[in-house]
């Protein structure tokens, strides 16, 4: 089905699901999948057929919109440095035949810090990646194998400066916290860690226990403990310090950057830019509708080679959709909201939250709602309170 | 067979009294009163046995799955005596077994001139059934014991003849021995009905004089009302009249029980049988009240008429605040069929809108309260039962209180709270446990007798606000279930009263304040703070949970501030998920009550109004 062409040219930022890894971590519920699972010990066997259908997908993809100029392009996984470079080189120009990249895009590819070598990421900047996300984790080897991830936290020291040497100077580590078994002291050394690496911008997420993944059952089998979630909430603060310190602003609740440094894919996630996921079950978002892709990758393919959209299910977001979501997402920057995009009503009932130092009383003076270090860890109750 | 045919038997308005007896059966519950009654129908010929069906007269399915009668009914029941061989009409009036309904049971009684009293050879009376015979006594009535269960291995009928015969003053071996199950005795009952109970006695020239003694809404009728002529006669399409009410009715039909309704040309002196005038409301046509003719009244009542007062109150809230006006229309329909079920809105600052609702007594609360949720399909949350005080202020100036949060502050001379007098039926050897619960329910020890050599009545005074309680719950569970409790109301007397209240962050939750006696103060509000302590979430700030007494602060807890309640990812996949687990949110956030500051969901009232965590201590709803 095709849509009219507009004749303003679209922004389009686009993700690229790699939905393989090597191997399965205990706490992720990604859509992702190893070899075994698919039943191949070869994964260049795989992933030949799978990126023939992402070229399909992209086509798909520039056909629908008239072919936007896309800003930022994200490879995410699963795992993508997997992928041979001549795959991701592949992609990026098949990208470049069927959009135009602004002039400054950021194209960012997430790696798992054992997998990178000199070799592979001069082949990756030839590629057109520019940007890289490794993940770290933790710097402490308890808590990564309470996280199933097996890299020797030597490693991503070795891996950032293979990075900056490769020439990439977009670089960023995740990590999480709040793991079971996980101290104070042990979250202190890995933040100190990652704060000595030559970065520019870090993530750092309280870990999720999502239903259905190993760690969930080792929970729940009381295997593994979860941290307090006051202890968690202390460990935010504490690295929001320290970062801070190191001259990393916050600029999304679980972001923080040096100047100009901020994830410009994952902002127009929040600020309701246009982003088409391409793969798996990616969700892409277009014009007020939502849709997302089929999740096994055979299902995908298959829908691919036969002409089909792979798409599984969407939705059409109403007006009162789209409010919920402004308030949900805008709530999580540092520019905050302004105030006067609130009601009487919702400014009525968020109030108390400024009464009880949760929101920043200078810029609510100014005119904007923005969350104070404590009101970003009750994110979510105010947003609650302001909606409901 | 003494059966006589229907059509054949004596006619309703044409029975000369002579041949018509009037009696009821008192029983307690599982003494097996319906099955005797059903048997009875079957015996008599008025219900076939293919038309059979369990508890025949128990017209409510709650009546029935409870195996309690909550009801009386009347059923006309031709006999003809195997000792004389002439032909009788038998009233059978079926009466509520339950102690919340003593005045109800005070009218059926008065409508007959005799009683079974039927007790379970293998378990022996119990104490609502003592309560009911020494009624029985006191209105005159002949009583004819019968040990029923004779079927049944346990069964000890010399032990309980013995027993018996002692209460009612006859010899053991005149207590008639029978089986509702097997039919064994029934027959033999039936004749001694006829030949020991006396005929009704009444001028059939007289004005007539009809005792109500039972009034039931019916969807199809409107109030059914049941009466016994004890003057004169009642006719279709005459006009009648209500003496305590003074309302004016015209008889739309009238007729006789058996056991389906059955129109008559009327009913006359000694007679039993229904009316039917077209009023919906039966507060219009109230038990005790005497039905006259309105051309020719009669110049007195008959006596014994009282106002169905209300001992025990709850607040009832939905928990959907939108049902409040399915809850007020509810209630008025309830209402329409149970004259002593009272109510009026009230409004509770922790539970919405609502109505303190007062009941005859904890059994008839709970049967409301079903009555409500299954009819009505409606989800209630009820606060901690209370009694009604008269507290005088020192200014000299009176008040009731029947919702605990209206207790005055400061300034209180006395209060003065309701009394009962409670009898205590228990194998001897628990005594002292019942002894020692009733002492820590500050209740008086009024007199001990044995029934039997291993059986034991125990009387006590006892505040009616302790037996609100747990009290039941408790003397069950120290005596394994074998001790049984009848109570009557016997007045007031002074307490020493305090209202606890429960502060959430300064603010008092109306529906946790409790009346309790000085020394239980503090138990009970360590208990309640404790409990919400871990009930109601933790807030964006701390929240201290106090219990008061007026200004003073007698136990403490606190919620420390909430400090994560964020996710950490939200990217592109997750928004959806977000999003929509936001709007389940919504919802959620209906069944959220608000005090002050503080937000409590609706499950943490419920959990702290209903559950009991110390059984000494704690109130619970039963």
């Amino acid at each position: 089905m095709e849509r009219p062409r507009s004749s303003a040219r679209t922004a389009l930022s686009l993700y690229i699901h790699i939905p393989y890894c090597s191997k399965r971590c205990g706490y992720c519920d990604f859509n992702t999948y190893t070899p075994q699972e698919l039943n191949s010990h070869n994964l260049a066997l795989i992933t030949t057929p799978y990126i023939d259908s992402v070229l399909k997908e992209l086509e798909l993809a520039a056909e629908r919109t008239g072919g936007g100029i896309v800003p930022t392009i994200f490879f995410g996984g699963g795992t993508p440095s997997l992928m041979p470079a001549a795959e991701i080189g592949r992609i990026m120009k098949k990208i470049t035949e069927v959009f135009e990249l602004e002039k400054d895009v950021e194209v960012t590819l997430e790696a798992n810090p054992d997998t990178l070598s000199r070799a592979y990421l001069d082949q990756l900047v030839v590629a057109g990646i520019n940007r890289i996300s490794i993940g770290m984790q933790s710097a402490v080897p308890h808590v990564l194998s309470a996280l199933d991830r097996t890299h020797d936290p030597d490693n991503v020291i070795k891996a950032c400066e293979l990075v900056r040497a490769a020439g990439i100077n977009r670089l960023s580590v995740d990590l999480i916290y709040g793991v079971p078994g996980e101290s104070i002291s042990d979250w202190q050394k890995t933040y100190q860690a990652a704060l000595e690496l030559p970065i520019e911008h870090v993530s750092a997420y309280a870990l999720i226990v999502e239903t259905g993944t190993k760690l969930a059952a080792r929970i729940k089998r009381g295997e593994l403990v979860m941290p307090p979630d006051d202890e968690t909430a202390e460990k935010y603060l504490l690295f929001d310090d320290a970062a801070e310190e190191r001259g990393f602003n916050w600029y999304e609740l679980s972001n923080w950057s040096k100047e100009g440094g901020a994830c410009r894919h994952n902002i127009s996630y929040w600020n309701g830019s246009y982003w088409w996921g391409i793969g798996p079950g990616a969700h892409s978002y277009l014009n007020g509708k939502r849709w997302w892709n089929v999740k096994h990758p055979n299902t995908y393919q298959s829908a691919l080679q036969n002409g089909d959209s792979p798409e599984a299910s969407s939705e059409q977001l109403t007006e009162s959709n789209l409010r919920d979501e402004f308030v949900m997402l805008q709530i999580r920057m540092r520019e905050g909201i302004p105030l006067n995009r609130l009601s009487k009503e919702e400014l009525n009932k968020v109030e108390k939250f400024r009464e009880s130092g949760h929101l920043e009383g200078d810029s609510w003076e100014a005119g904007n709602l923005i969350l104070s270090r404590t009101g970003r860890l009750i994110a979510d109750r105010i947003v609650r309170e302001m909606l409901m | 067979m003494p059966a006589i045919s229907l059509n054949k038997a004596p006619q309703p308005s044409k029975t000369d009294p002579a041949q018509i007896r009037n009696f009821c059966i008192i029983a307690h519950i599982d003494h097996g009163k319906s099955t005797l009654a059903d048997r009875m129908l079957g015996i008599t010929g008025v219900v076939e046995a293919r038309n059979m069906r369990e508890q025949y007269l128990d017209r409510m399915d709650i009546e029935r799955e409870r195996g309690i009668t909550i009801k009386s009914q009347a059923v006309r029941l031709p006999w003809r005596s195997g000792i004389d061989g002439k032909e009788y009409i038998l009233n059978m009036i079926d009466t509520p077994g339950h102690v919340d309904f003593t005045y109800e049971v005070s009218r059926s009684l008065a409508a007959c001139e005799g009683a079974i009293l039927l007790v379970d050879c293998a378990q022996g009376i119990e104490a609502q059934t003592l309560a009911n015979l020494y009624l029985a006594m006191e209105n005159d009535l002949t009583i004819i014991p019968v040990l029923n269960k004779i079927d049944l291995p346990a069964a000890q009928p010399d032990k309980f003849a013995e027993e018996l015969s002692k209460l009612v003053g006859c010899k053991p071996e005149d207590c008639l021995r029978v089986s509702g199950k097997t039919g064994a005795g029934v027959e033999e009952l039936l004749d001694q009905i006829v030949a020991q109970i006396p005929a009704p006695k009444g001028s059939a020239d007289a004005p007539a004089r009809a005792l109500i003694f039972d009034s039931v809404y019916d969807t199809y009728r409107g109030v059914v009302t049941y009466v016994r002529v004890f003057d004169g006669k009642l006719s279709p399409r005459e006009q009648i009249q209500m003496v305590s009410t003074g309302v004016r009715h015209e008889l739309l039909d009238i007729g006789v029980i058996s056991p389906e309704p059955v129109s008559s040309a009327g009913i006359g002196v000694g007679e039993v049988g229904y009316l039917i005038t077209g009023v919906k409301d039966v507060r219009l046509s109230r038990v005790g009240d005497t039905v006259t003719s309105y051309h020719n009244p009669a110049k007195e009542a008959l006596s014994g008429y009282k106002d169905p007062k209300p001992m025990v109150f709850s607040g009832l809230y939905p928990i959907d605040g939108d049902d409040y006006p399915i809850l007020r229309d509810a209630l008025d329909k309830l209402q329409l069929n149970d004259a002593a079920l009272a109510y009026e809105p009230e409004t509770s600052v922790a539970l919405g809108f609502g109505f303190r609702c007062g009941f005859l007594g904890l059994l008839h609360m709970e049967i409301v309260r079903e009555r409500l949720e299954r009819e009505f399909n409606l989800s209630l949350i009820s606060t901690a039962p209370n009694v009604v005080y008269r507290v005088f202020l020192e200014d000299g100036s009176e008040k009731i209180v029947t919702n605990p949060s209206e207790y005055p502050n400061g300034k209180v001379a006395k209060v003065l709270e309701p009394i009962v007098k409670a009898t205590i039926l228990s194998p001897s050897d628990y005594i002292g446990t019942i002894m020692e619960l009733c002492q820590s329910r500050r209740g008086t020890l009024g007199g001990m007798d044995y029934l039997s050599e291993d059986r034991v009545e125990i009387r006590y005074t006892l505040p009616l606000a302790e037996i609100v309680f747990d009290f039941f719950d408790q003397l069950k569970s120290r005596t394994k279930g074998y001790a049984s409790l009848d109570y009557e109301p016997i007045g007031e007397a002074e307490g020493d009263l305090v209202k606890v209240d429960i502060l959430l962050q300064g603010d008092t939750v109306d529906a946790f304040s409790s009346i309790v006696h000085r020394e239980k103060a503090y138990p009970y509000g360590v208990m309640m703070t404790t409990k919400l302590r871990e009930l109601i979430p933790r807030q964006q700030f701390e929240v201290p949970i106090q219990a008061a007494i007026g200004a003073k602060i007698i136990a403490r807890e606190n919620i420390r501030a909430i400090r994560k309640d964020v996710l950490a990812k939200c990217y592109g996949g997750d928004i959806t998920r977000k999003r929509k687990l936001l709007e389940k949110q919504k919802e959620g956030k209906k069944r959220m009550k608000m005090v002050g500051r503080v937000e409590v969901p609706q499950e943490a009232f419920i959990a702290a109004l209903s559950t009991n965590t110390d059984g000494e201590s704690g109130k619970t709803k039963k």
